[in-house]
This record gives structure tokens, sequence and C-alpha cells, in this order.
């Protein structure tokens, strides 16, 4: 078995494993520091921050002989009998000698600037630096260009190229280059090319400092006020694990988050500035009853009551279980309606799509399909119903006036139904809608109920990979808006609060398919075996293209 | 003096009337060299004879060529990329341009022979832009060979083709870096890669490639026509008390510029030495006046003093006196009357211009020279500058693992040799200029109007 020594910790590789010194330091607990180096990006070895020595032991006798030169470790591949030394005062020197090189023209206006607080920069001037500045040189103005959908704040970028190597090789643009030479250098775009892509967002993660920045984020929130939430994107059917930036129940920023089994480190725009409908005035914050007097909001227990005596005195009640719901919810929704009638008909709501999936050069796909959990609600329906009704099926047989009691679940962050449509359903005796936003449908309901946004929800998610992955809420929903997880616990007569592992747990015991979820559901999610052949899963993302060379 | 009575090989047709034409050269025995390769040996042959030579390139470094030949990949299905550096680009150099100029077709056999060699399929010839008679020049060998055979497909009836290109640079020096080149070729901006993986194995197009500069792939076309023999009778034999030295064997083409009273490019024996070249070929000093210091081969090389100008000029000479090597093997001659602090000042400027910007320490550290330097020519130089400038030149480049690339050893090495051997100099100029504050340790505003800028920075004394 290889074995490597890093600061006289040993280190066993598996067979055939391709590391580099910053992953393998990394596996023993030891952060080499770097800029110009990403996992996701092809390897350039420039920024120099992550200088090591590098030796080689003798495997007879044991001694170790150092190389006299420094060697980058994001481009030394450890092999067996290597060892690598990360701290002594030669590396140290070097990295304060980057540090200083770094800072000589940078503007320092950490103040102003939208990176302080998460920048490498600064993380690595207190872990690395000098405490007193040699040069004579200063700093240049801070000067901020557009150039397309990030804003670039010239001179405070360090020429990691981590940018220009994202826009050639994962998103396979390539709008971003470096034009002059040496340190006149700058990042820029060709006239009349700016910055435009799907994934161009991915761009401010990737910047180690504040060079380049989100517009959409841009000043309205200081990084240490933040708090950081593990979530799961929910605008398509490639499920992106994120982190929300909240504070104070407002969400600022939404962020990758490195999950190698669904997005590995990006995200596309759509689900990174798709977050604004969490916080759009418009949303339905209270319980409306339609009467003969006409529309008045009611209080949660009037619904709790009001629901349950309408749908059990109903013939033919029928319940929509919505695209947008995570699995905890729907199967405690189909629970609930199967248990007021024992014939209830249960259909899945639509499923919003655009024409085709979308895959970049890296392999990042953005799915046609605009919903997070088709397979998670199809599979929690069939369940109870013993097959899957879709929408159109579930309108045309409202239409014949089949239903005279239906729950319709939606959240859908854009207009999902027209008056035509909503005008279809006849019959209907009690009709509960139960939207973010109000609707040609949720006008004609009995009860209006407002729903909670995906933030503001707990559950768990199946990708378009049959992938599960789970998300806790983030903030707290509007006053007067109960999230459907605990309305449905509520309403199922179960004690205390809601809790979604519990409910995952039951189905992963009842649903064949949720079975690898028993237990409690791994940080990047589990993988689900798909029900029948009936759809082929789309290939699993490749290794990233550390490979590749520029 | 045997010296004075060297026959000089490959410049041999240079002043010859129509040099330059494919008659002139077939006259003197042009392309027999290439036949007879085609006729008789195999390419393993080449590189074995080339290997045996201990050959070492022309361009710089001096790595054995025959050996990096030997690096590419064996059963490769190709192609295989051989490039000529033709970028040279190194201050005070100019002895490509020379036999590019004039005996083109010498060194398009020295390309073919190398590329049948290397079982390259294409050559490309990375021109540096200023050159426009050599583009001429080498364009029209390169035609007039095709017509003949020479070039293009099934070469005098051997079975194996080899197409040459000519690549214009755009002038920049770090395209002379081989990767650099590499990426220039490929027509991305020239910053060079990261090795490894060496071009051997992955260079253009991500195929095994080979670069060569002009004057090492004349040697070729030399030793396959005369033999090993001549080729080891020529120069320095390896250093005894070092098993890996390859030695100094070959003709070199000097180039000597500066305050000499016949600058021009000549042909030597490597070996001989740094005055008998200022004094035999390039005339001694202008003027008679006193010699005061020598730029071995070409400005990243450093500077020797006067003293130091019996080094003889061979792979491992110039190494002895603190130099970077040989170089390009291209002198600069610098008499009493020019200021060192105005020597180092132009070497960091055409550095730090030149830098890719790649490589944080080359950038910064080249830039940071300059800075320092002009502030010193502007009268506020501190003596801890000094300091700051040599802990610049030993900290940055390939040779400390600071950078990629050998650009920034040759940023450092002038700072390293003007400073450390004309200390005194820099002292005084510094003292005579700015006498109220060359003792000043803090930084120093550079700009009017800022402080402690001037003679008030004396309060700042340590």
């Amino acid at each position: 078995m290889p074995t490597v020594i890093i600061d006289g910790r040993e280190l066993r590789l598996s067979e055939g494993e391709r590391l580099n010194g910053i992953e393998a330091a990394r596996r023993v607990g030891i952060e080499i520091p770097h800029y110009c180096w990403h996992p996701g990006l092809s390897v350039v070895g420039s920024c120099r921050m992550c200088l090591v020595e590098v030796g080689a032991r003798d495997p007879k006798t044991g001694k170790v002989t150092m190389q006299p030169k420094l060697a980058p470790a994001c481009n030394t591949i450890v092999a067996d009998g290597m060892v690598l030394v990360t701290e002594s005062e030669k590396v140290a020197l070097a990295r304060a000698r980057v540090e200083e090189g770094l800072l000589l023209r940078h503007p320092i206006d950490c103040p102003i600037c939208d990176k302080a607080g998460e920048c490498r920069l600064q993380d690595y001037h207190f872990q690395h630096g000098q405490d007193q500045r040699r040069a004579d040189i200063r700093p240049f103005t801070s000067r901020r260009r557009d150039i397309g959908d990030i804003t670039l704040f010239v001179d405070r970028c360090i020429m990691c190229s981590r940018c220009v190597r994202f826009v050639n090789e994962i998103s396979g643009t390539g709008e971003l280059m470096v034009v002059n030479r040496g340190a006149h250098e700058e990042i820029d775009v060709a006239p009349g090319y700016p910055l435009h892509n799907k994934l161009s967002g991915n761009v401010v993660d990737l910047c180690p400092v504040g060079a380049l920045a989100d517009k959409d984020f841009l000043y309205r929130q200081r990084v240490w006020f933040l708090r950081n939430h593990k979530s799961v994107c929910t605008r398509c059917a490639t499920g992106c694990s994120i982190w929300i930036d909240e504070n104070q129940d407002r969400i600022y920023r939404v962020r990758p988050r490195e999950n190698p089994h669904v997005n590995r480190w990006w995200i596309c725009n759509e689900g990174r500035y798709g977050h604004s409908y969490v916080h759009d005035p418009r949303r339905l914050t209270s319980p409306v009853r339609r009467t003969a007097a006409g529309r008045a909001p009611v209080d949660w227990s009037e619904v709790i009551d009001e629901a349950p005596k309408r749908f059990q005195a109903a013939r033919r009640p029928a319940g929509v279980i919505s695209p947008f719901l995570t699995v905890e919810e729907a199967f405690l929704l189909c629970r609930l309606l199967h248990k007021w009638h024992g014939q209830v008909v249960l259909a899945v709501g639509p499923v919003p799509s655009t024409d085709a999936d979308e895959t970049f050069p890296g392999g990042f796909v953005i799915s046609a399909e605009k919903c997070p959990n088709r397979r998670g609600v199809e599979a929690v329906v069939s369940h109870f119903a013993g097959g899957v009704i879709g929408w159109e099926e579930f309108l045309a047989r409202a239409a014949r006036s089949e239903f005279d009691a239906v729950w319709i679940t939606a959240g859908y962050p854009l207009p999902w139904i027209d008056a035509e449509q909503a005008s279809k359903p006849a019959g209907v005796e009690t009709l509960v809608v139960q939207d973010l936003f109000p609707s040609p449908l949720s006008d004609r309901a009995d009860f209006e109920l407002p729903g909670a946004a995906w933030a503001e929800r707990e559950g768990s998610y199946v990708n378009r990979n049959h992938w599960l992955q789970t998300a806790r809420w983030t903030i707290r929903p509007p006053a007067g808006v109960r999230t459907e997880g605990s309305l449905f616990w509520e309403l199922l007569g179960r004690e205390g609060l809601y809790r979604a592992q519990a409910v995952l747990e039951e189905a992963a015991v009842e649903i064949a398919y949720f079975s690898p979820a028993r237990g409690p559901v791994p940080e990047e999610g589990v993988q689900l075996t798909p029900p029948t052949a009936d759809e082929p899963s789309a290939a699993p993302l490749s290794r990233g293209p550390t490979a590749i060379r520029r | 003096m045997a010296k004075q009575s060297y026959q000089p090989v490959l410049l041999a047709n240079v002043g010859k009337p129509e040099s330059h034409t494919l008659r002139a050269y077939e006259a003197g025995g042009g392309y027999r060299g290439l036949r007879q390769v085609l006729r008789e040996k195999s390419p393993q042959d080449v590189v074995a004879l080339v290997k045996a030579s201990l050959l070492r390139g022309r361009g710089g470094a001096g790595f054995p060529t025959g050996l990096k030949w030997s690096f590419l990949p064996e059963d490769h299905p190709g192609p295989i990329y051989l490039c000529v550096n033709a970028d040279e680009s190194e201050p005070g150099t100019f002895v490509n341009r020379v036999q590019m100029e004039h005996d083109p077709h010498q060194v398009l056999e020295g390309i073919i022979i190398s590329a049948y060699a290397t079982r390259a399929s294409t050559a490309y010839i990375y021109l540096r832009y200023e050159y426009p008679l050599c583009l001429r020049r080498m364009q029209t060998a390169i035609d007039e060979a095709r017509e003949k055979g020479y070039l293009g497909k099934n070469i005098l009836g051997s079975g194996w083709s080899l197409e040459v290109y000519i690549h214009r640079g755009a002038g920049a020096y770090v395209c002379g870096e081989e990767t650099g080149l590499i990426e220039s070729i490929e027509g991305k901006r020239a910053w060079p890669r990261i090795k490894p993986p060496f071009p051997a194995v992955e260079g253009l197009f991500r195929k095994p490639t080979v670069v060569n500069n002009v004057e090492t792939l004349a040697c070729v076309k030399h030793i396959v026509d005369r033999g090993l023999e001549w080729f080891k009778s020529i120069g320095v034999p390896p250093a005894p008390d070092n098993p890996r030295d390859p030695g100094s064997y070959g003709p070199k083409l000097f180039g000597i510029s500066g305050h000499v009273n016949r600058p021009g490019c000549y042909e030597r024996p490597l070996g001989i030495s740094a005055r008998e070249l200022i004094e035999q070929c390039g005339g001694g000093v202008r003027q008679g006046r006193k010699l005061k210091a020598v730029v071995p081969g070409g400005l990243s090389t450093g500077v020797m003093t006067a003293d130091e100008i019996d080094t003889p000029m061979d792979f491992s000479g110039p190494l002895k006196v603190g130099c970077l090597g040989l170089g390009t093997g291209c002198l600069i001659v610098l008499d009493e009357t020019y200021s060192m602090v105005d020597f180092l000042y132009n070497s960091c400027r055409f550095f730090a211009h030149e830098s890719c910007g790649q490589c944080t320490p080359c950038r910064e550290g080249t830039h940071w020279s300059v800075a320092m330097l002009e502030r010193i020519r502007a009268g506020r130089g501190r003596l801890k500058d000094l300091e700051l400038l040599l802990e610049i030149g030993d900290t940055i480049g390939i040779i400390p693992g600071t950078t990629i690339c050998g650009l920034a050893d040759g940023a450092a090495w002038p700072i390293k040799t003007a400073i450390r051997k004309f200390r005194g100099e820099f002292e005084d100029y510094i003292k005579r200029t700015n006498p109220g504050g060359y003792q000043t340790v803090h930084p120093v505003a550079w700009f009017e109007g800022n402080g402690s800028a001037g003679a008030g920075s004396a309060a700042v004394k340590h």
C-alpha cells in the first residue's frame, strides 16, 4: 500500500489513487494554503502559495532526502515513499513572500469589499503573512468594471485565473480572458462579448478575493452576519446541493455546496438567483375561506376542524400532490387523505418543463424538468394509489365532475395555472388549494391555504438520477404561514412537532423505493434504486476535469 | 595563434554571395548530409549519434539534445512535433538571426534531419516577430526545398514526409520558453505550462514535442555531415570531477555587442575565454577605455566583472563566477563610463515588462524591483533597498522553485550579480543622491507631498 509522509504523519493511499499534495495533506488534517488550485479546474500552479518541500524516503534504509527546491503541492502527485514538509521555515518564508507580493498592488479596501470575512487573501495574510509592509508601492485605487453578469473590481484581482479556466473548461463559453502582461495584467472580456452564461455566478464563488462580485449580493450584507445552512436547490430536477446564507429569516445568497454525486462544485444562475420569490410580498400569508358571503381570512384552527369533516363526508375525494413537495410531506398528505377516505384518488401535480436538458462541457446539467421531486412524489403516490395519475388526466376527470372534494398542493415559484385550466374542475364541493401565490385556481378555492417556500420547509427530494437528499429548514415562514409538513402532521393527529426524519424512516420502511434512506441520510444524500427500467437514469457525473490541462 | 586560424563551420557560408539561396547552399555541399541520412541511417541511429556527440542545447540552458530526444515515447502513434525556437529575444543576442538571414538552408537541413531523428511529421519554426528578413528568407528556403523534394511528402523517395511551417511570434520574450512557445503556437496566451508533464510527453496539441534552438539544429546538421570525431575535437571535455557534466563540445556562435570596437557574430570553439572574444573578435573595448563588466550570455545570465573575463566560455565556466550559465553565448560589454545602477534598472525594466504575469513571485518581484530602482534613480534610495533587491533576486525563479519557468531566474541573476559584485558603486550612488535619507529603513513614500519623502525622511533612522 503506497504510503506518504506529510509533516511526519503517515498517510496510506489505496492502490491507484491519484492525489496531489493539497488533497493528500487534507486527508491527514493539514491545510496547505492555495489560491489558483481548485479541484474542479485544471492545474496551473501559478499562485505559488502551496509551495512545500518534497523529498523521498529510501525504502531500504529509511533515509529521507529532501529536494533543494520548493515544489507546488498542487502539481505534485503523491507517490509511495514521498515526504512532504508543509510547515518548515523555508515554506513559511515562501508563503510570506507570496502574500507580500500579492499585497504589493492590492488596494486593501477590505472595509468596502464584499469578500471581507471570507477572503483567502485576508485569511492567509493573518496566517502566513508578514506583520509589516516593506514595500513602498502605493496601491492603486479600486477600479470597478462591469463585465456582464458579474462586476469586476480590477485591482483586487490576484491573477489566480480560476475564473478564466472556469469559463473555458466548465461552462465552455470562454468569455473571460487575461489582458496585458506582468504586473499590468487584468481580467477582462472582449468588447461586445460580456460574461453572460447560465453558470456565470460560479466565478464569484471561485474568486478567492473580492475581485469578482455578485451584482445580486453586492453591498447587501456583510458575510459575517450571514448564517449558512445546508440545503438543496429545487429549481430543477438536478437537485444541486447548496448553501443558503440568511440573516434574520431573509435569504441573501445561495451558493453551491460541494457534492461529488450531484453538482460537484457548481450551481446554475437559475438556482443561485431564483430565491427572490421566497420574499415576494404577494405571497399568501393567511388561510382564506370562501363562503356564500364572500372570501374571508380565517384561523388555521378552523381549517383543521373543517377540512377532515368535509373530506370524510365526500363521496369521491381526490388529492393532487405537487412535485415541489418533499417526500415526507407527500407521504403525510397521501396518508392523511387515505385515512380520511379509502377511495381517494391521488394525482401528481403538473411537472413544469423546458425543451431539453442543458449539459455543459464540464459535465454540469441543468435539467429540463423544473421541479425537484417528481420521482419521490410519484413513488409515494403509486404506493398509496397503486399507480400514478398525471395532471392532465386529473383535470380531464375533474372536468367530468368525478370529484366532489379536492386537495391541491402547488408551491410553484412561477405561475403554474391559467384561468382556462382553473375553470375545468366541475362539481367540486370542497376545493382546498395550498399554494404560495394567488392564482385563478386559488380564487375558486373554498379553502385557500398559504404554503411554505422551499427554504422554509424540511424534507427530502429525489433528483433526476434517483439521488435522495435531505434539507433542513433555513428560514422561518412569514407570519401566518404553516409549513405543509407541520399541517399534515397535526391533521394526522400526531404528537409534538413535525419531524421529517421520523416520516422518512416510516416511508423507508413502507416503500421499498426509499429503503436506502433508512437511518440518518448522509449529507451528500443516498442513491435510490430506480423502480423500473421505464426511464433510463442519466449517466452519473464523471470525475472532474482535474486531469485536463489547458 | 591557433584560435585565430579557426575555420568557421556554422558561419562558413556567411558572407558568400547569394548565401541564402538553395543554389549557393547546394554548391557548397548542402543537403548531401540529408541524402546520406535518409539513405543509410535509421532515426535511432541519428539519435544515438547526437547522443554520443554530447551536443548541448544552444538556446541557453544547455540541456543535452540527444537526451531530450530520447525522452520521446518509443511507440507513440503520432503525430510528434518538432518546434524550432527562433524566438531569439534575449537582450544582446542575435546569432540565430545571422544564421537564418545568411544561411537559412543550413538551418532547414538541420530541422529536416532532426525531425527525421525524432520521427516528427510537422515542424514549426517559432520566429520572432522582429525578424522580417529571416521570415522572408526562411520561407523562401522552405519553398525552394519543397520544390527540390527535400520537404513535403515522401522526401527524396524515403517514404518519410515532413511539413515545415513558420509561426510568427508577436513580440513576447516569454514565448522563448519552450512551453510558452507551445502555448503560443496553439494560439493561446504564452503562459508557460507547469511541468511535469514535459513537452516530450505532452507538448504541442498535447502530443509529444521536441523544442530545439536554431543553432542546436544547425549543429546537428554538421554532426551528421562531419561525424563525431570532428565535433568532439572542438570544445571542452567533461570535468573529470563531475560525473554528470556532459562537457561542452562543438563550435559556438558568440555575439558581441556593447562597448567594443567590432561588435558582431563570431564562431569560436566552446571554452574560449571572454577576454579572447573581446580582444580578438570584438577588437577590444571601444576607444581604448577600461572594461567594467561583461554579460556573458544574454542579459539573464548576470554580469562578470573585468577581473573575471578569463573565465572560459563553456557551459560550466560562467557558473563558476556566479553567473546563471553560458546562456546564449552573447556578450554584452560595458565600459567604465556606464553606471551599474542604470544597467540594473534597464535589466529590471525589461524583465518586469516581459514577465508573463502568471506566477506571483515573478510578476510582483520584477515589478517591485523596478519600483525600487526608479526610486533610487530619483534620489530617494535607501541602503535597505539593496537588501530587498537581493532578497527578491535570491527568492524568485525556478532554481529556488518559486516560479514555473526560468524567466524569473533571468530577472534575478542580473540583480544578484550586479549588486553583489558592484555593491560599492550602488551604495555610493544611493549615498550621493540621497544624502539625507539613505539610512531610512521604513518604506518610503514614492510620490511627492506624501509625508516622509526626501530629506525629511532622515528623521526616521534606525
